[in-house]
């Protein structure tokens, strides 16, 4: 424990105003996040996953608390952090080339370079070929694997990625997910996940924190003890299957009644 | 027949009488072949067109002269391609036209062009959109070309003025549109934006704008015919040039002949102007990939 975490949120906590009446998104939250590790939050949608990653991004001023990047404060701080939002949005009327290159033209790399840099990438991470495409004529996968390239060329050591996956066929989705572990390995950046698949949670975490909802807030946090580099074959393993069972029994245990009616 | 009828089921009577007048199966259901529709074939088509125009003429034609059709308010075709030649040879044709298609195309232009920077502009400021907004839809409201007197009192009998109508008519629906643009940007895109660090001119020029300009392109087709009316109408109130004065002074003088004269060039003018901004459009939409 002598190493500083990466990311720290400290009592971060979020109240709307929905007709008048305060609404609680998320009750306090305390998370202390590792350098170089792959961590996921799982919980109901609902339960302010995506509220968390608007405030560390520094979209969204949380009501009470901050949020410390190395230690120095980025609370309200826009720019600080990689954030993959649950859509892609790529910009239709760009290529797939100048989508992924969006992030670096915005903090002020001539186009030129961006696009040198961005270029080696594509072709490495399986989108070689579509370099000129337009999103429009993208699969789902491909779309995300642009997106998440353009989230990881803004060069922050943080990424925040919010369910990429989620639109995704079963098959896509575990060929995704072990481009996204090869990503992780290469770049060595500090990843907070978003997903409500626990599967996807334990193959590709380090940490998972489980969340509950009314009011959002951390219930849990389990370490995942699997050895990487990690196969597919792995789901099957004892290990992994009492892990999944572990994660899905908390969940349910927090869900309220009425969820499960609707 | 009826006996029968009436001992059925009220569902299936129905249908029973329905087969009196077409195929059934077993059931009593109704039987139909999908209804096919035949295409003539383009040559057959344009053969009918032209039949049609060419009656139209020669029924005009042979009408005036006969006396069936009264020349002196209608004209007849002959005399109209007499006084088109003379208004081409000997008369101001090509100051007129150019004139007419001058002040379109200024008017289409400005119109255009500031109303869609107005538009987007709405973006940079909610309060500064929610003071302008309101007098935008009363001008949008207001029917512009009544006040083509007093634009023509404030900018002369020339050219300016008819340009300031056909700007006046596009300039509203230009910004209108525009707006509409603006607001249905996603918000989440902006969103994106921002995490990536940008600045506010950095959303604006990356992507507001580009966002809004299939809005933008789409509007041009409407704006050229706007322009176009409202040069037009520039001209009738008072003008020393052009296809509208021609019509008017022509009419005033009776001379209908060369009103239709001028009619019919006019309407070869809108044509090809909207074929211009037609392309115009194609090649844009290519630009842009939209
Ligand atoms: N801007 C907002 N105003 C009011 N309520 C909001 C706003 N943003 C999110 N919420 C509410 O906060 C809760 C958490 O939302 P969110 O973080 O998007 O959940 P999740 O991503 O976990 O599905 C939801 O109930 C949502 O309706
Ligand atoms: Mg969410």
């Amino acid at each position: 424990m002598t190493a500083r975490p990466k990311l720290v949120l400290e009592n971060v906590s979020m109240t709307f105003q929905s007709d008048g009446k305060p609404f609680t998104a998320l009750a306090p939250v305390d998370l202390e996040i590792p350098a170089g590790k792959f961590i996921s939050l799982i919980g109901p949608s609902g339960c302010g996953k995506s509220t968390i990653f608007n405030i560390v991004a520094g979209l969204q001023p949380p009501s009470t608390g901050r949020v410390l990047i190395d230690g120095e404060d980025a609370t309200g701080l826009i720019g600080r952090v990689g954030y993959m939002l649950q859509k892609d949005l790529l910009l239709p009327w760009r290529n797939v080339l100048d989508n992924v290159a969006l992030g670096m033209e915005i903090r002020g790399v001539s186009m030129k370079e961006a696009r040198a840099r961005a270029m080696p990438l594509l072709e490495r991470y399986g989108l070689g070929g579509f370099e000129y495409r337009y999103p429009g004529s993208l699969s789902g996968g491909m779309r995300q694997r642009a997106a998440l390239l353009r989230t990881l060329l803004v060069d922050q050591d943080v990424v925040l990625l919010d369910e990429p996956f989620g639109a995704l066929d079963a098959q896509t989705k575990s060929r995704m997910q072990e481009w996204l572990l090869q990503l992780f390995n290469d770049f060595g950046r500090t990843v907070v996940f978003v997903t409500h698949d626990v599967e996807e949670a334990v193959f590709l975490s380090d940490e998972i924190y489980v969340m509950a909802s009314r009011p959002g807030r951390v219930i849990e946090k389990l370490p995942v003890d699997l050895p990487r580099p990690r196969d597919r074959a792995i789901v099957s393993t004892p290990r992994f299957v009492a892990m999944k069972k572990y994660c899905l029994d908390l969940l349910h245990m927090a869900e309220p009644a009425d969820d499960l009616a609707a | 027949m009826a006996t029968k009828t009436t001992s059925l089921p009220p569902t299936r009577s129905l249908f029973t009488v329905l087969s009196l007048f077409g195929a059934s199966d077993d059931k009593g259901r109704p039987i139909r072949k999908l209804p096919v529709r035949t295409l003539w074939s383009n040559w057959i088509i344009a053969l009918v067109q032209l039949s049609i125009l060419v009656t139209i003429v020669a029924g005009w034609e042979l009408g005036a002269t006969f006396g069936l059709i009264d020349k002196f308010f209608w004209s007849q075709p002959s005399a109209i391609f007499k006084t088109g030649v003379i208004f081409f040879t000997e008369g101001d044709a090509f100051t007129d036209i150019a004139f007419t298609f001058r002040s379109t195309l200024f008017g289409f232009f400005l119109g255009t062009t500031s109303g869609a920077l107005l538009g987007m502009s709405f973006w940079w400021s909610r309060n500064y959109a929610r003071i302008v907004q309101p007098y935008v839809i009363c001008l949008e409201s207001m029917p512009k070309l009544a006040l083509a007197p007093l634009i023509i009192m404030v900018f002369g009998m020339g050219l300016a003025s008819k340009v300031a109508i056909a700007t006046a008519l596009t300039l509203v629906v230009s910004t209108l549109t525009a707006w509409s643009g603006v607001q249905a940007v996603d918000r989440d895109q902006e969103k994106l934006f921002y995490s990536l660090g940008a600045s506010r001119f950095q959303v604006f020029s990356k992507l507001i704008i580009p966002a809004c300009i299939p809005w933008i392109i789409s509007i041009l087709r409407v704006n050229i015919g706007l322009a176009l009316t409202g040069a037009i109408v520039g001209e009738f109130v008072s003008s020393q040039h052009g296809l509208g004065r021609t019509i008017i002074y022509a009419g005033q003088t009776y001379e209908i002949a060369l009103v239709w004269v001028a009619v019919f060039v006019l309407s070869a003018l809108s044509m090809v102007m909207y074929a211009a901004v037609a392309w115009l459009e194609t090649v844009l939409r290519k630009g842009i990939n939209q």
